[in-house]
Parts: C-alpha cells; sequence; structure tokens
C-alpha cells in the first residue's frame, strides 16, 4: 500500500511539473523552433546534400552554442522585465541604442523577406501563385495577434512549432542505413579535408544558429509572457527543450537530404523538394510544407521582434495582450513590416538573391553588438544582482560568444567575396 | 496644403520624440569598468573594420 501510495504522489507530483513546463514554457521553445526558419532549412538541406551524415556531429556541437546564448536572455528578462533594445538604450546610452534598434529593424525586414521567399517558393511548388501565398500568410499572422492574449498566441505557434517536425517521418520514409548515420555523423571529423568549401558551410551552419533576431525576440517574449525570477529555472529548461529540438529537426533534415541528394548540389530546400518529389513523391511534399512552416515561423517571431523593440524605446504600448485600440502604434509597426516585405517579395525583378546576401552582412554589423552587450549586462551587479553571471558562465558565454562572432563575420565577409572560401 | 501641413507635423513630432528619447538615455547607466571600456573599444573597432571593408567592396564594384 505504501508503495502504491509513493508511486501515486510521484505520478502526481510529475504530471504537475509537466503541466507547470507547459504553463510557462514558449519563448525558449518557439524561437528555438524558428531558428530553423527558411535559411536554416536551406542551409540543412545543402549541407547533407554536400557531405551526407558528415556533419551530424557540428550540428550536435551547435545544442549547447543556441542553449548559452539563449539562457542569458531569459535571465535578462525575467529579472529586469526589460526587452534587449530598452535595456541597451538605459545601459550603454542613446548612440549604442539607436545603432542596435535601426540594425535590428534593417536585419528583421531584410530576413523577413528571405522568410516570405521561403514560403512563397514552397507553396509554389504546389502552384500557388506568390501573391496568394503572401496575403493568406499576412491574414493568418495578423489573426494570430489581434486577438489581444500574448497566451493564445503562443499556443497557435506551438502548433506550427510541431509541424517543424516534419522532418523526422521524412527521415524514415527515405530509409537511411542507422549504421551509416551513426558512423558517419557522430565522429568528429571533415568528409573530404578541411578546406575552404567545408570551412564555408561550418560557418553558414553556425551563422544560421543564433541570429540577432532572436536575443531581442526572447528577451521581449520572457518580458511580455511575465516571466519572473522564480520561473528562471523553468525559462532555462524551455530554452534547453527548444534547443534539443531544434537541433533534432536540423539533423533530420540533414539525414534526409544526406540520404537521397547524396552528392548534388542544391541551392535551396525548394529545389531540393523537387528533386525529391521525383523519387518519393510524399517526402518531397512533406519538405515543401516543412520549408513553408520553417518560413512562417521565421516571420512570425522576427515581426514581433521588431514590434516589441520599438514599443519598448519609442514608450508605446507593446505587449500582446493589449487590444489594437489599446496599442495601435505596436500593431501598426507588426503590420508595416510583414505587408512591405511581402510586397518586395512581389516586385516583378526584384534583386531578392543580393537581399539573400545582404542580410548575411547587415546581420554581421548587428550580432557582436548585440552578444557583447548581452554578455555586458549580465555582468552588472546593480542590475541583475544575484542572478548575474557566475565565473563558469562567463567563461563559456564567452567562448561561444567570440567564436560565433569570428564564424559568423567571416560568413558575412564571404557573402561579399564569394571566392574567398571557395 | 492640408497633406504638407500634417507630414509636417507628422516630421516635427517625431524629431521631438526622438529628442526626448535621447534626452532620457543621454548617460549610460553602466559603470565604465576597465572590462566594459575595453569591450566598448574593441566592439567599435570591429564595426570600423566592418564599414572599411564594407566600403572597399563597394570601391571593388564601382571600379
Amino acid at each position: 500500500m505504501g508503495f502504491l501510495s509513493k508511486l501515486f504522489y510521484s505520478y502526481r507530483r510529475m504530471a504537475k511539473a509537466v503541466k507547470l513546463f507547459f504553463i510557462i514554457s514558449g519563448p525558449g521553445l518557439i524561437v528555438m523552433m524558428a531558428d530553423n526558419d527558411a535559411g536554416g532549412i536551406t542551409t540543412y538541406a545543402a549541407t547533407g546534400a554536400r557531405y551526407g551524415y558528415g556533419l551530424i556531429w557540428f550540428l550536435l556541437l551547435l545544442l549547447p552554442v543556441a542553449y548559452y546564448v539563449q539562457e542569458m536572455t531569459v535571465r535578462l528578462g525575467a529579472v529586469t522585465k526589460r526587452g534587449h533594445a530598452e535595456a541597451i538604450f538605459e545601459a550603454f546610452g542613446s548612440f549604442w541604442g539607436w545603432f542596435s534598434l535601426l540594425d535590428l529593424i534593417l536585419v528583421d525586414w531584410l530576413t523577413l523577406i528571405t522568410e516570405f521567399i521561403g514560403m512563397t517558393a514552397a507553396l509554389g511548388i504546389f502552384g500557388v501563385p506568390p501573391y496568394i501565398t503572401v496575403i493568406v500568410v499576412t491574414i493568418i499572422m495578423g489573426a494570430m495577434v489581434i486577438q489581444g492574449r500574448y497566451w493564445t498566441w503562443e499556443k497557435i505557434a506551438f502548433l506550427f512549432c510541431a509541424l517543424n517536425l516534419i522532418y523526422i517521418p521524412c527521415a524514415f520514409m527515405v530509409h537511411p542505413s542507422v549504421s551509416d548515420v551513426l558512423a558517419q555523423g557522430i565522429r568528429p571529423h571533415f568528409p573530404g579535408g578541411f578546406n575552404n568549401e567545408m570551412f564555408f558551410f561550418l560557418m553558414a551552419n553556425i551563422g544560421t544558429t543564433i541570429a540577432p533576431w532572436m536575443v531581442f525576440f526572447q528577451q521581449s517574449a520572457v518580458v511580455d509572457k511575465g516571466m519572473q525570477e522564480k520561473d528562471i529555472p523553468w525559462g532555462r529548461l524551455d530554452t534547453l527543450v527548444g534547443s534539443v529540438f531544434t537541433v533534432i529537426v536540423a539533423i533530420f533534415c540533414v539525414i534526409v537530404t544526406g540520404t537521397v541528394l547524396r552528392g548534388m548540389n542544391i541551392d535551396s530546400a525548394a529545389q531540393a523538394s523537387l528533386v525529391l518529389m521525383g523519387t518519393n513523391k510524399y517526402v518531397g511534399t512533406f519538405i515543401a510544407i516543412g520549408l513553408f512552416d520553417a518560413g512562417f515561423l521565421g516571420a512570425i517571431c522576427i515581426s514581433l521582434a521588431s514590434s516589441w523593440a520599438f514599443g519598448e524605446v519609442f514608450g508605446w504600448a507593446h505587449s500582446l495582450n493589449h487590444k489594437i485600440k489599446e496599442a495601435p502604434w505596436f500593431y501598426a509597426c507588426y503590420f508595416l513590416m510583414l505587408i512591405s516585405a511581402g510586397i518586395v517579395v512581389l516586385i516583378p525583378g526584384a534583386p531578392l538573391v543580393l537581399i539573400t546576401l545582404f542580410v548575411q552582412v547587415v546581420a554581421v554589423t548587428l550580432l557582436p553588438a548585440a552578444l557583447v552587450f548581452l554578455i555586458l549586462l549580465l555582468n552588472d551587479e546593480e542590475s541583475m544582482g544575484k542572478f548575474k553571471n557566475t565565473l563558469f558562465m562567463n567563461i563559456v558565454d564567452l567562448f561561444i560568444v567570440l567564436v560565433i562572432i569570428v564564424l559568423s563575420t567571416l560568413y558575412g565577409i564571404s557573402a561579399l567575396f564569394p571566392n574567398m572560401f571557395k | 496644403m492640408g497633406i504638407i501641413n500634417f507630414f509636417k507635423e507628422l516630421f516635427l513630432n517625431a524629431v521631438n520624440v526622438v529628442r526626448d528619447i535621447n534626452k532620457k538615455y543621454e548617460k549610460p547607466r553602466i559603470k565604465m569598468t576597465p572590462l566594459v571600456s575595453f569591450s566598448m573599444f574593441m566592439l567599435r573597432t570591429y564595426l570600423l573594420l566592418l564599414v572599411g571593408i564594407l566600403f572597399y567592396k563597394f570601391y571593388t564594384l564601382v571600379k
């Protein structure tokens, strides 16, 4: 009897903990799944096609990288109750504040265009005209925010996060050899040797792992959700679970293209989807759906990151818990970003390839600043108190931030000088 | 004339708002320890270097 009652109470405790996790989780899981945006999926598809399973070990290394950077935003948001844009203004003054805000808006808008490119390309495979995609996506994204509750927005976003897992069944459908995946994927090595092309792919993969909007988005989302200091352990778990899922999706995407398209030169996930449709209709279709979902997830987070940042700095009401008439500027900013980015994709002859490259260049001007400010703010005892970085955290965070800065900068420069690493 | 006045007012409002923000965040709150100063110096150097590379790219494109 004693054993049964102990088992029952353990079960109750676990069930309570899981329920609490689902209440508090959100920003970490969503930002991490949105990290696998249209650009990210394209990078993974190209990596699998070029190197097979050979770089899976490198994707596993990206798990702690993503976790440690985003974990800092959870603490900063929960303790200071400020978004990253406002925190920079307040701590470093208006010069660095304006620099970060304007750079963020530019890089967000350009990235938003790339998400629309991914979504229109994905639905284009099913014969949907780009203008229909842009209109429908804008309506859905509008409907997600105008209901005036953060909680509802978050739960709808979860549905799209779940759809991001479509690459897992895809990988099983192409019947990869598990022994090959383990033998080639887990052992750290550089297939074909460490050359310029390999270096380019490593930079591209790390470049898609941490984007400037992620830092701004998660910190603002933590504030909007109303997370307190006592919720930090749950926020960390949320971020950890999100990082695990983002890496799992990336690995399964690599497995799909590594199994079926090995040795092919893949420029985009849409191209991979089209080629796959020739061999396995369902896998190709799933890849296209996954690409659309990836672009959609990226778009909902990026447009919100910008609106939150503007709202914080300009002092507008800036919460998803507000109705449109309570926060008109916040929603105006959200829709302006969305509609203008959508229109650019529809302009005939718009330099979309140039825009895609330009995103990488602009991102490297903002990412180092955002990360350096993040570490400095996390070491500010006055505002962080007992939640400031420990020595161990500083060593790990500093190492990760330096690696990200160096590799993403080289990736950005490689966009300017394409032959440099090829 | 009405439209011109509307945009003029909008522009003047925006200027005032930016001026208020600049005033509000005039002085950085963070304490300028040697570590913070060094980090800011490195950041400035990095950004200047990046701007230099961008100008070089622009120069080579025009040339």
